[in-house]
């Protein structure tokens, strides 16, 4: 007997082909757009915009690893900004290494560092004149930190709402550590005035568009490696532990280290998106780590879509895009924007955005329009519109 | 009686839930190859037994023996699952969200099922193969790629057996099968725990009657913890002790009901 495959395997083509060709938009028509055209043009994209891009992508990456653990496996983190602002210091902090005597106060250590008269450079800060070790750092120590929460947490049965609570109390003691100027790394100001990374001016168009590129290829290769996870007999492990942990425990698997797993990949997708972040936003502080960014991000999926991959990283650009237009023109009704699209979420669309295309697609199927006949209702939404 | 030739042997064990003894020095011996069916009134202690043997509840005292020596209770819930004991539910527990077919080879018993085995592993033909006449055995044949959490409840509770017998168990407990089920349903339920019978030392639970006379040879009566009966159906009906205590229990709930 052969093994059925199921829904979600036989919509891989328009899956693919979506990949394809958002990719081919990102990586190559948005650079060329940049850089080709006459600036007066109207196709023309400025730096500004695909600087902006690059910052909505990174995000895109972080949604990835939050669908993983939300939208499959059914833990919901409220923390996901702690390890996104680790990627995101770890590479802050060789940043400001590499700007050198530039500073404001034309010392070697950071501006904030003389402020706070701070005579020698820490030594947890002396690692990161290396920008390996920066980049090891900005994905690793999210990683290993992850893993030591996610042990304790997970060893210890703690689930559902107890483990949402808890990892929301991570990123408020995260926000207060940041915070604190003793910590030394530039208390509520944060990291910023950066110049410079392996030599090249972060000043200058042609790096912030070779870092968008890189930003791009992140996302299509975390992309990959999400799916192929998914679409394993570990993935489907995953959905189970969402849908009934207890047989998942009772058919000889142990929950605990999926969920470990999970939480570990998750945090590491986290720690790079930070990473990419910060050379081309400029800056991170704690306000970008704490509860109400790890609220966010938790948002940009449940719009996009949970536990759909494609979704989680459309929610993420979709809702950052929608926040950089909306503050633009009125700057103070973005708070009540947010809560409406989340309330609208849980009310009217609780799969998202593509579980909303999926219904009209249904929808326009079904009203004989289509050419295909309709998929029997329990699987048409199916595994990729859970 | 003695240890040798039982599967599965406590003695002594008691539970004890602040105060409450949910199992009071309880002994309970099944031999290989047996259907055991294990009845009693509510708050008895039966699915505090199976809780027990299978990990999830950690008894205050006693000891809990698989097999000929191996001592159950140092072990996790997963671990005592890779010996051989299979636990089906009272509520259909099984994944919704993914296929029939997907829920059976989730279940299947492999060599490792940590994370690493399983984000490689592919199935193999002969694996395909065993979860194909697993889905015969279990009458959803047709239903391999339809969504678990579509199927009807009584599919469901067939479903979930079906995951058991994949894990290759030497015992297999299944918590009241056919609540909520119709007769015919009920009827084929039987007829599948006896034919595991053939291969599989089996403990149900359950409460209906009939059904305990379709399937049962040897029944054990549960009363506040502990054994009060065991035998053939028949002894067991006609024992005064157990007449007493299902009769007492119903005087007890009507004088509630009066009081009320």
């Amino acid at each position: 007997m052969n093994e059925p495959r199921n829904n979600a395997q036989s919509t891989q083509g328009g899956e693919g082909l979506l990949f394809w060709l958002a990719g081919l938009v990102l990586l190559v028509g948005l650079p060329v757009l940049n850089v080709l055209p006459d600036p007066e043009s109207w196709v023309h994209v400025s730096d500004f915009t695909l600087n902006r891009f690059g910052k909505f992508l990174c995000f895109g990456i972080l949604a990835l690893g939050l669908d993983l653990i939300w939208g499959y496996t059914g833990i919901l983190s409220l923390g996901h900004g702690v390890f996104f602002g680790l990627g995101a210091y770890a590479i802050g902090m060789h940043l400001m290494l590499t700007i050198g005597t530039e500073s404001v106060y034309g010392s070697a250590l950071p501006d904030f560092m003389v402020w706070n008269q701070v005579k020698e450079l820490p030594l947890f800060w002396k690692p990161f004149y290396s920008f390996g070790v920066a980049l090891a750092g900005a994905v690793l120590v999210p990683t290993l930190f992850a893993f030591m929460f996610g042990f304790l947490a997970f060893r210890s049965r703690i689930k559902g709402v107890y483990f949402a609570i808890i990892t929301q109390a991570l990123a408020l003691c995260a926000w207060l550590v940041f915070n604190r100027n003793e910590t030394n790394l530039g208390g509520t100001n944060g990291l910023t005035d950066f110049k410079q990374l392996l030599g090249f001016r972060l000043s200058e168009p042609g790096t912030q568009r070779a870092l968008y590129i890189l930003t791009v290829l992140c996302l299509g290769a975390a992309y990959v490696v999400c799916r192929r996870i998914i679409r394993s007999r570990a993935g489907r492990v995953l959905v189970a532990v969402r849908d009934s942990e207890q047989r998942v425990l009772f058919s000889g698997y142990s929950p605990a280290n999926y969920k470990l797993f999970v939480f570990v990949v998750s945090a590491a997708l986290a720690g790079l998106a930070g990473a990419l972040y910060v050379p081309q936003v400029g800056i991170i502080t704690p306000a970008q780590i704490g509860v109400l960014p790890s609220l966010e991000m938790v948002i940009w999926v449940a719009v996009g879509g949970r536990g759909t991959l494609v979704g989680a990283a459309l929610g993420a650009v979709g809702v950052n895009w929608a926040r950089s237009v909306l503050t633009n023109y009125f700057p103070e009704l973005w708070p009540f924007f947010l809560g409406g699209l989340f309330i609208a979420v849980v009310l009217l669309f609780p799969d998202g955005l593509v579980g909303l295309f999926a219904r009209m697609k249904e929808k326009w199927v079904a009203s004989g329009l289509g050419t295909r006949k309709s998929l029997p209702a329990s699987e048409a939404g199916g595994q990729e519109a859970q | 009686m003695t240890e040798r030739g039982s599967i599965i042997y406590l003695e002594g064990v008691t539970v004890d839930y602040d105060g409450f003894k949910a199992l009071n020095c309880l002994n309970f011996i099944v031999n290989y190859n047996e259907l055991r069916v294990v009845i009693g009134p509510n708050g008895a202690g039966k699915t505090t037994l199976l809780d027990v043997i299978c990990g999830k509840t950690k008894p205050a005292e006693g000891r809990v023996i698989f097999g000929r020596d191996v001592d159950l209770l140092p072990l996790r819930e997963h671990e005592i699952v890779q010996l051989g004991i299979g636990r089906k539910f009272q509520a259909p527990s099984i994944y919704n969200n993914l296929t029939v077919w997907e829920n059976l080879d989730l279940s299947l018993k492999r060599e490792s099922k940590g994370v690493v085995a399983t984000l490689l592993g592919k199935s193999s033909a002969a694996e395909r193969d065993r979860i194909g006449r697993t889905l015969d055995t279990i009458g959803l044949g047709d239903c391999a790629r339809q969504r678990a959490g579509s199927l009807s409840h009584g599919q469901k509770q067939w479903l979930e057996i079906g995951m058991v017998i994949l894990q290759d168990p030497q015992l297999i407990m299944v918590d009241e099968p056919v609540a909520g089920m119709t007769d015919k349903e009920t009827e084929q339920t039987g007829l599948l725990l006896q034919s595991l019978a053939e291969k599989h030392a089996i403990i149900v639970i359950e409460h209906d009657m009939a059904f305990v006379r379709q399937i049962a040879r040897t029944v054990t009566v549960l009363h506040e913890g502990a054994v009060i009966c065991e035998g053939p159906v028949d002894k067991v009906q006609a024992d005064p002790k157990v007449q007493e205590i299902y009769l007492g229990h119903r005087k007890q709930k009507n004088a509630h009901a009066a009081a009320g």
